[in-house]
Parts: C-alpha cells; sequence; structure tokens
C-alpha cells in the first residue's frame, strides 16, 4: 500500500496534509474532529542520526507550537516503520545510542505535557529503531501484516547455535523470540491489531480514546498470558 | 588482597557491589535462592542463572540509602531477558515508594537477550519509561559502565538516559556492537577485532570527550565508589528535575552541531584533535591527565 493510499484510510481522504522528506515524514491530520500531529518514518527507514534529529525536532516543535499558541495538547500519532538503527562506524563514533535517548527525552516530555501518543506499525518495526520512539507511545497498534521483530529466526540460529527447525517448532508454542505483531500483542507489547478489512479511521478514534499515560503493558501481557513473568518478577522486587 | 587494585572489568558483578556500596550493606531483592531462572532459556536447554544474571537491592553508600541493579556480563552478555528486566525495572519501581539517595544502574549488557527477544526489547522498553519516571520524581539514576560487555542496544539508550554517566577508560558504551556491524556490513566498515580500533570508536576516552560519559574514572572498583558518592552528595543538593522545552531544544542544537561538524568522521581520533592539544597522545594519557586536559579545552 503506498502512502497516499494508507493516510487516506488512517484518517479519511482530505483529512491529512504530510510531507515526506527522504524517508522521514510528518504534518497534521485529523482523527474524527480532532486535530493531530503526526511524526514517522517510510520505507522501512534505517534510523541514523540525521532521521533521529529530525524525529526529535518534530515533536519538540509540536509541543512549542501548542504550548506558545495556548492551545490544548494535540495528541502526536507516531508512524513507525523501520528496519532498525542504522548500522556503521560513523553513527556509533557519534553515539547514536545518545541521539536515540535524545528522542525519547523529547517523547516523554510530550507526555509529560499532556500529549497523548498513539503509534500505528506500518511495515516493519525492528530493535532499535521501534525502541527510540514507537514503543515509546501511550497505545501501539500494528497494521495487519506488519512485521514486528528483533532478529529473524535464521540469524537467530546462527548467534544461539540453535538449529533453525528447532527454532521453528518451538515458535509455534511460544510467542518469546520469533518475529511477528501476534507475538508482540499476546506479550503486551502492543495494544491492538487491525485487520484488513476494519475501518481504520474508526481504529485511530477508539486507540486514542484508550491511550493513557501510565505503563501498562506488563499487566496485558500477563492477562494475554503471553508475558507471565514479567508482572509478578518485577512486583518481587518491587515490594518484597 | 588490597582492596586497591580491584579491577572493575574484570569483576563479577556481585564483586562490583561488594565493594562498591558500605560493607555489609547489600540486602538483595529476588535473590538466586529464589530460583527466578528464565523459562526461555530452559526451555531452549541454555544454561541458566539463579539470579537470571542481575543483582538487585538495596545497600548504603557513604551512609546513603541507595538501589542497586549489577548486570552479570559474564552470563548470556548481561543480555536482558523477561526475568532479568522485570527485576530491573522492578527496582526502578521500588524506588518511587521507597525514595532512595539514588539508583546505580551497573549495566554490563549487549542488550536485549535473542533466546528471549521480544521480551527482552519490550523490557527494555519498561525499564527506560521507568528511568524517566524515577528521575521525574526526583531521584537520580546513576549509569555505572566499566564491565567487559559494556553498554549496547537498548541498554546503550538506558545508559544515556540516566542523570549521570561514569565511565572507566575500558568501559565501552554505543547501540550497535562492532561485530554487529562488521557481520552485516564488512569489515572494511568495521573491524571488530581491531581492539584500538573499538576503544576509539566506544571507549570511555571517546565518550567523555563528547560528553555521552559526565564522568572518567580508573577502572578500579574504589574509583568508582568515590565517583558515586561524589554524584550523591552533589544531587542531594541539587535533586534532577525531568528536562524541559528549553534544555532539550538545546541538546537538539547540539547534537546538529555535532552531526555537522564530524560530518564525515569514523574514528575517535577526529574527536580528539577536535578537543585535544595533543591528540595522539589520548590513548597513553592516564585518566588523570585526561580530565586535566579535558577541563581546559572546555
Amino acid at each position: 500500500m503506498n502512502g497516499e493510499t494508507m493516510f487516506d484510510r488512517l484518517f479519511g481522504a482530505g483529512a491529512h496534509a504530510l510531507t515526506t522528506e527522504g524517508l522521514f515524514l510528518c504534518g497534521t491530520a485529523r482523527i474524527g474532529a480532532q486535530d493531530v500531529a503526526v511524526v514517522g518514518t517510510r520505507d522501512h527507514a534505517a534510523i541514523d542520526g540525521t532521521i533521529a534529529l529530525r524525529i526529535a525536532e518534530a515533536v519538540l516543535h509540536v509541543v512549542r507550537d501548542d504550548a506558545a499558541g495556548g492551545k490544548p495538547p494535540r495528541p502526536i500519532v507516531f508512524i513507525a516503520d523501520t528496519q532498525g538503527q542504522a548500522l556503521s562506524r560513523h553513527e556509533e563514533l557519534l553515539g547514536l545510542n545518545g541521539y536515540f535517548a535524545h528522542i525519547v527525552r523529547c517523547v516523554d516530555l510530550a507526555r509529560r505535557r499532556g500529549h497523548r501518543l498513539l503509534t500505528v506499525i506500518s511495515g516493519e518495526a525492528v530493535s532499535g529503531g521501534f525502541l527510540a520512539y514507537g514503543l515509546m507511545a501511550d497505545r501501539i497498534c500494528a497494521l495487519p501484516n506488519s512485521q514486528v521483530r528483533v532478529m529473524d529466526l535464521r540469524a537467530m540460529s546462527r548467534v544461539t547455535k540453535i538449529s533453525l527447525e528447532r527454532l521453528e517448532e518451538l515458535a509455534k508454542r511460544s510467542p518469546v523470540f520469533a518475529p511477528g505483531a501476534e507475538n508482540y500483542w499476546r506479550m503486551g507489547g502492543i495494544h491492538e491489531i487491525w485487520s484488513e478489512e476494519g475501518d481504520w479511521s474508526e481504529c485511530m478514534a477508539t486507540a486514542l480514546s484508550h491511550a493513557a499515560n501510565s505503563d501498562d503493558r506488563a499487566a496485558i501481557g500477563l492477562e494475554r498470558g503471553g508475558r507471565l513473568l514479567s508482572a509478578p518478577t518485577a512486583q518481587i522486587v518491587a515490594s518484597s | 588482597m588490597n582492596g586497591l587494585q580491584i579491577s572493575y572489568f574484570e569483576a563479577s558483578a556481585r564483586k562490583r557491589l561488594s565493594e562498591l556500596v558500605d560493607a555489609g550493606s547489600l540486602v538483595e531483592f529476588c535473590p538466586p535462592e529464589m530460583r527466578q531462572t528464565s523459562p526461555h532459556l530452559a526451555m531452549l536447554d541454555a544454561p541458566l542463572a539463579f539470579d537470571d544474571g542481575v543483582v538487585t537491592g538495596r545497600a548504603s553508600l557513604s551512609g546513603h540509602k541507595v538501589l542497586v541493579a549489577a548486570q552479570e556480563g559474564r552470563f548470556n552478555g548481561g543480555a536482558v531477558g523477561e526475568v532479568h528486566g522485570a527485576k530491573i525495572r522492578g527496582l526502578l519501581d521500588r524506588a518511587l515508594s521507597e525514595r532512595p539517595t539514588a539508583v546505580l544502574l551497573l549495566i554490563d549488557s549487549g542488550g536485549v537477550r535473542l533466546h528471549e527477544a521480544n521480551a527482552g526489547l519490550i523490557a527494555i522498553s519498561e525499564i527506560m519509561r521507568a528511568v524517566l519516571r524515577v528521575q521525574a520524581a526526583g531521584i537520580p539514576v546513576f549509569a555505572l559502565v566499566g564491565g567487559s560487555c559494556g553498554a549496547f542496544g537498548g541498554m546503550g539508550i538506558v545508559t544515556r538516559l540516566c542523570t549521570e554517566v561514569v565511565m572507566s577508560e575500558q568501559g565501552r558504551l554505543g547501540l550497535s556492537g562492532p561485530e554487529v556491524i562488521e557481520t552485516v556490513k564488512g569489515v572494511e566498515e568495521f573491524d571488530s577485532r581491531d581492539r584500538a580500533l573499538v576503544w576509539r570508536i566506544t571507549g570511555g576516552k571517546l565518550r567523555r570527550a563528547l560528553g555521552e560519559a559526565t564522568l572518567l574514572v580508573d577502572d578500579l572498583i574504589p574509583a568508582f565508589r568515590t565517583a558515586a558518592v561524589s554524584l550523591i552528595e552533589r544531587y542531594r543538593a541539587h535533586p534532577p528535575v525531568p528536562a524541559d522545552l528549553d534544555e532539550l531544544l538545546g541538546v537538539q542544537a547540539e547534537l546538529t552541531e555535532r552531526s555537522a561538524r564530524f560530518a564525515a568522521a569514523r574514528d575517535g581520533r577526529e574527536i580528539w584533535a577536535n578537543t585535544f592539544a595533543e591528540a595522539s597522545r589520548v590513548p597513553e594519557m592516564t585518566v588523570a591527565e585526561f580530565n586535566i586536559q579535558l577541563g581546559e579545552a572546555a
């Protein structure tokens, strides 16, 4: 699905004004009667320092503009389509982890200022690129057929020295290591997966109304049976 | 044995903790006796640790109450799985009710544990949010980085979210490890066996020169202790406040400037040449000399 078609389905035709700059995109849109800001990446972007700074800056500008205009803080919709962090010596030298931490702080500022944060995964959400902003939202939704992972099973097999056949077999029973939005849903890392037939703008409105600023993912993972130890273990350490 | 000679790099997580905090003061939460091991490692017939590779507890440090977590790099590279990550997050949650003077994270980790990668990724995201919550409550979180696995992957991001980052020269900090980059992009992009190069890209002196590490100390447990104590004293008087818009716009400008100034840089030498009069001597400088020269350059 090309960008325009996808955004028409998410916000309604004519209800979005987005500009792209390379693999970065931002702009404004409407969900129902509500104005929202949109920030994200497309075409499976590898997030490097340049894109990271654009994402952070876009979030800061939304916070700044709403405060300056005396407007109620608009929700921010993150469009996550990333193959992960850019892999390069130059990026590591400059401290790409620090650029990502800067995005995270900007997103946190927006949350503290009352902006509700919604992520829509379109395409891919992988590792560090996903951690940097998509996973920081209050509510995380995945479009059908989106790929979510840290590493594919073939690479995992090479690194862990466990045969691919065995991993594939175990992945049928456990959501814990194999790629898949469904697995992340079961573990509470993704709140909703939307269907191809669904009305996505309706889904957007509902998701936004469910966006709470507390981190409820461990409790959801427990409830859905995909992450049985996280919540109880944290509880032991938090209050023993 | 002379306590002053204990290398932080060489020590286990438990040794680091026991030498770092006041003698005998550590009380562990979810200790190995509870056998809170990873069922996911067990499913893959991989070795288990009764503490899942991280020690969490309360201690006193120069008389101040602190909460501490120490990752064990010798177990699965300190990598974060479901239980391991939940212990760290639980500790940060505890800080909100117990209100210690500081939380110390002794980070020694390659990032997400592949055997339970999905759980690890979500856990690190939860840790990130918890670190920010604790700081927003006025409690500083200090990262100590000096172990053999460094602080990479999501734990490299967590490190940079902390209030202060104490590193040794041997400590390493980054996002993608050199081996990963070499595997995907080729040896000409990053030769992970060239140890001197790896240290010039990820090591403590480079990170300190860029301001990513806020203190550089000798590779000795007492040196980390002294640094942690001095930070605690400093933040007792001035608790951290969450970054506001102006501060983050400042960071934005700083990082934009860094990216422009070092637009083609691929080696720490290029950063040092920009900072130090005698850049070629940086690798051989003692930590004390390095800190003095960095102070003069500032």
